[in-house]
């Protein structure tokens, strides 16, 4: 279609600054975290000095002192061994239900699976303060062992959800000519569906593990010790000695913790969408 | 004055290939019902998007009512269109699905009532004005795509494959609806297809397209019996032209026209002989399939058509006595595939 | 199907599916009905006992002024939030829906609000907004909008501080919004628009009248997720305020950890949490309508 010349001038210049404007708005907060990271202290805490401009020499102390003088190599050990435990059990009890109430249970299963999913809608600030009594009953305050067992419990319903409306869009008549060949149910399952569902298993281990390393109320409540914390915890609360906050070394933890999780939800981004949006939108 | 008239129209979508309309002349008569046939990939959809202002064309010009519009926008070209989908507003009720284009094109609302009650009289919807489209049959969602288009009593219709979503049996009595409603409005009418069927039926005339070409136009009774070259020989009719070749030239006879020879003495016909093979009964009519037996084209498979009444019992790798009349024979050019005269 | 197929099916499904519904239950289900018992009770962290009271806990928490005040900074904090955000994610989904050149790098950079771990984006953002080093103090002083050391304390003043609280909450979720008006525009089938070009729409009205309406279930499911998250949230105000300055940012969650975690009082605070089941059951039965409704289309 055309338009005048200097309309679309103007419709061009009005679309870069809104995007602009976002970026700048959305994207700030981890350009600062990097110029944080990198600023000598003397530097960072001068008021009159231009916070934009390295006006001392850049400066990797702070990831020195974090890497060295802080738990935070400990809390990235927790939290991936945490990860790869709940990632673990989310698989184990959700890749089976939810294929059996995708395919098995017919209208009462999409009945249990609707349920399922909304269990998703209550929150941990409501089940925290019950939940931490639970824990404490079974000797696992204080232990990372508390929140593997809790977190699966947040995985599971969205992944079984996610995972459904997969399962659904695999057609029918590739089990049924398994079955035809000799396998039993079961056996189809697991020998014909499970590996050509490869990528939206790989979805429900990336979501489970972003979960995990963005959970942030279980992990307080249950667990005291810092050595044994998650990262999400461990950089806001740890890295503050009584009332003085280590703003470089905090910085570069976040920047650190964060990029890496972003770029490979990032990757996946399509898929949870589908997830959140396809049971609600057919 | 043509409504709708291209010169040279040409649309290459990407650099070095061909183009998907290339050099597309012609123009439209006062009030026909012109038709784009074509297979898949022949570029009617897109001359008609290009004619809509949907995409801009290459190179070449479009003229509506005389005047250029190649850097008009659709809603300045006075046109109407129909898609494959329909594409009704979900959210709206026919009422508001067919008032949309007064509401855009800014008219008072005072008359918006008159135009939409006789835009839904004229396709008889008065009584659907109050549903959403999700609640109509798949013929009356039809019928309020063309409400909505001629609410605003454009100068052309352009109409993209709309009985192609259609079922089998719906699709004959749309079809009828869709030739008397055009008949009686009267507005010059572009309409693609891929249904040759359909473009035989409806067309006043036929433009016959492949791989962005324009291959052909005429009347339907032109370009079935006069086709200007094996294509369109072979695109129109259904069991298709038989093409023989031999010597650099082909030979074309459709199958109505290749006849038992016994079947009362045809006047100046030549004689074939049909090395028989199988038929298909089809009810009112028999397919006969086989080879020619003799001559320098020995062994080209042919095809006949005869009807029911024909009591001849045929048996497989039987040589018949066939013929056809000199003047249902047409001439080929085996190098172009163009009709030699 | 033979009989012993059928047989083994029968049992197969509730094998496959009962371990994640019995586990979901032990730890939602179960934890649940233990909330309402506690806020029955007079449960301490450390005591030894547990008997029930009647309404006492929530007798006392409606008269508690605090209380009142978590429960209107909940509301406010959460319909400001979702305001903004549905205005700012509709403008920024307009703007990435054509293609252009590095796209995907810029939609990599709008969506690190949400994929980033709640906590640490917090509190890059106290950092921003620290009473004597931030960032927006300096550049408002170098635009003499304020003389040095007299510019207000962003988090240390009430007003500031919840605005301070709903500004984070809105960076986090209009990525999140952003990605899924997207995905609801990229399923409005191309002709739509395309009729309504040749109808006589323009940009504006094709936009308003007929793209939005459309998208009316996929914005209902960002719009109640969102709700969701913002209500159900104490990280933001945990790390970032504290529930202060004063008590004045203090939300249900965050009021509800308060008051049973650090200070011990579980019956008092699982009775305060006990009121975001009101809003949750609400959303949940929106959600469903929207479901129900999309499906007969």
């Amino acid at each position: 279609m055309e338009r005048g010349g200097l309309h679309r001038f103007g419709a061009r210049a009005l679309h870069v600054s809104v995007l602009g404007f976002f970026v700048v708005a959305l994207g700030f907060p981890f350009f600062w975290m990097l110029i944080a990271a990198f600023k000598q202290n003397i530097d960072l805490y001068t008021v009159e000095n231009n916070p934009f401009l390295f006006n001392l020499p850049p400066t990797f102390e702070h990831i020195r002192f974090l890497f060295v003088e802080t738990r935070f190599m400990r809390w990235l050990g927790n939290t991936a061994l945490v990860g790869f435990l709940v990632v673990a059990i989310t698989l184990v009890l959700a890749v089976p239900a939810a294929y059996a109430l995708a395919r098995l249970a017919g209208r009462w299963g999409e009945r249990l699976g609707i349920a399922i999913f909304l269990t998703y809608l209550i929150p941990p600030t409501l089940l925290f303060i019950p939940l931490s009594r639970v824990v404490a009953l079974l000797g696992l305050q204080d232990s990372i062992f508390s929140v593997v067992l809790v977190y699966p419990s947040m995985t599971i319903p969205f992944s079984i959800w996610l995972l459904m409306g997969f399962f659904k869009s695999i057609p029918k008549e590739l089990e049924d000519a398994a079955m035809v060949d000799g396998l039993t149910r079961f056996g189809a399952f697991f020998r014909m569906v499970v590996p050509i569902s490869v990528s939206g298993i790989l979805t429900v281990v990336i979501f489970s593990f972003t979960l995990v390393t963005q959970e942030f109320v279980y992990a307080l409540t249950f667990i005291s010790p810092e050595r044994n914390q998650m990262i999400g915890v461990g950089i806001p609360i740890y890295l503050v000695r009584g009332d003085v906050y280590y703003w470089g070394s905090l910085m570069a933890a976040c920047l650190i913790a964060s990029l890496p999780i972003a770029v490979v939800y990032n990757l996946f981004l399509d898929r949870f969408i589908a997830g959140f949006t396809v049971g609600s939108v057919k | 004055m043509a409504v709708v008239e291209t010169r040279n129209l040409t649309k290459v979508f990407k650099e070095g290939e061909l183009g998907a309309v290339n050099d597309v002349s012609l123009a439209t008569e006062e009030g026909e019902f012109l038709v784009f046939l074509g297979p898949s990939g022949s570029g009617k959809t897109t001359l008609l998007r290009m004619i809509a202002g949907l995409e801009t064309p290459t190179s070449g010009e479009i003229l509506i009512g005389g005047q250029l519009v190649n850097h008009l926008s659709p809603r300045e070209r006075r046109i109407a269109m129909v898609f494959q989908s329909y594409a009704l507003y979900p959210h709206l009720t026919v009422y508001k699905n067919i008032a949309f284009p007064l509401k855009a094109q800014k008219v008072p609302k005072e008359k918006h009532d008159a135009k939409v009650q006789w835009a839904a009289g004229l396709l008889g919807i008065g009584r659907l004005l109050d549903r959403k489209p999700r609640e109509l049959s798949g013929g009356e969602r039809q019928r309020v795509a063309l409400a909505r288009a001629i609410v605003r009593e454009p100068a052309v219709f352009l109409l993209d494959e709309p009985l192609s979503n259609l079922d089998a049996k719906l699709r004959a009595s749309a079809r009828e609806e869709l030739e008397q409603f055009q008949a009686r409005v009267g507005t010059t009418t572009i309409y693609v297809t891929h249904d040759q069927v359909e473009a035989m039926a409806m067309g006043d005339r036929v433009v016959v397209m492949e791989k962005g070409k324009v291959r052909q136009i005429g009347t339907p009774a032109d370009v079935y019996d006069e086709p200007a070259d094996t294509f369109v020989a072979t695109f129109l009719g259904s069991p298709p032209m038989n093409l023989v070749s031999a010597g650099g030239t082909i030979t074309g006879f459709r199958p109505e026209h290749f006849l038992p020879a016994r079947a009362a003495a045809i006047p100046d016909s030549v004689p074939m002989r049909l090395a028989f093979s199988h038929e298909e009964y089809l009810g009112a009519e028999r397919i006969l399939y086989g080879t020619l037996a003799d001559g320098s084209c020995a062994g080209a498979k042919v095809v006949s058509r005869i009807a029911s009444t024909h009591a001849g019992v045929f048996a497989k790798d039987t040589t018949y006595d066939f013929a056809v009349e000199k003047r249902h024979l047409k001439l080929f050019d085996e190098a172009t595939g163009i009709r030699k005269r | 199907m033979s009989a012993g197929a059928k047989r083994e099916e029968r049992w197969l499904a509730p094998a496959m599916f009962l371990p994640a519904v019995f586990y979901i239950l032990a730890l939602v289900g179960v934890p649940l009905v233990l909330a309402v018992l506690y806020a029955f009770s007079d449960a301490r962290i450390g005591g030894s006992g547990f008997h029930l009271v009647g309404l006492e806990n929530f007798r006392s928490i409606l008269q508690s002024p605090g209380f009142r005040k978590a429960i209107r900074n909940s509301i406010v904090f959460t319909l400001s939030a979702q305001v903004i955000v549905i205005v700012c994610s509709n403008i920024l989904a307009t703007a990435l829906e054509e293609p252009f050149r590095g796209r995907g790098l810029v939609r990599f950079l709008i969506l690190l609000p949400w994929v980033a771990p709640v906590s640490l984006g917090t509190i890059g953002w106290k950092w921003i907004l620290d009473s004597i080093y931030s960032v927006i103090t300096w550049v408002l002083v170098a635009l003499h909008v304020y003389k040095p050391y007299s510019a207000p304390m962003w988090l240390g003043e009430p007003n500031l501080a919840m605005a301070s609280v709903v500004l984070v909450h809105c960076w986090r979720l209009i990525p999140f919004s952003t990605v899924i008006m997207l995905a609801g525009r990229s399923a409005i089938p191309k002709e739509i628009p395309e009729a309504a070009a040749i109808d006589g729409a323009g940009f504006w009205r094709t936009l308003f009248q007929i793209k939005i309406p459309m998208m009316t279930p996929i914005l209902s499911v960002a719009v109640l997720f969102g709700i969701i998250f913002t209500f159900t949230d104490m990280t933001v105000v945990y790390i970032l305020t504290a529930g202060g300055p004063f008590d004045s940012t203090q939300t249900l969650p965050s009021l509800a950890f308060a008051t049973g975690i650090a200070g011990s009082d579980l019956a008092a605070g699982a009775a305060i949490s006990l009121f975001l089941v009101p809003v949750l059951i609400a959303v949940a039965y929106l959600m469903l309508r929207v479901a129900h409704r999309s499906e007969v289309a």
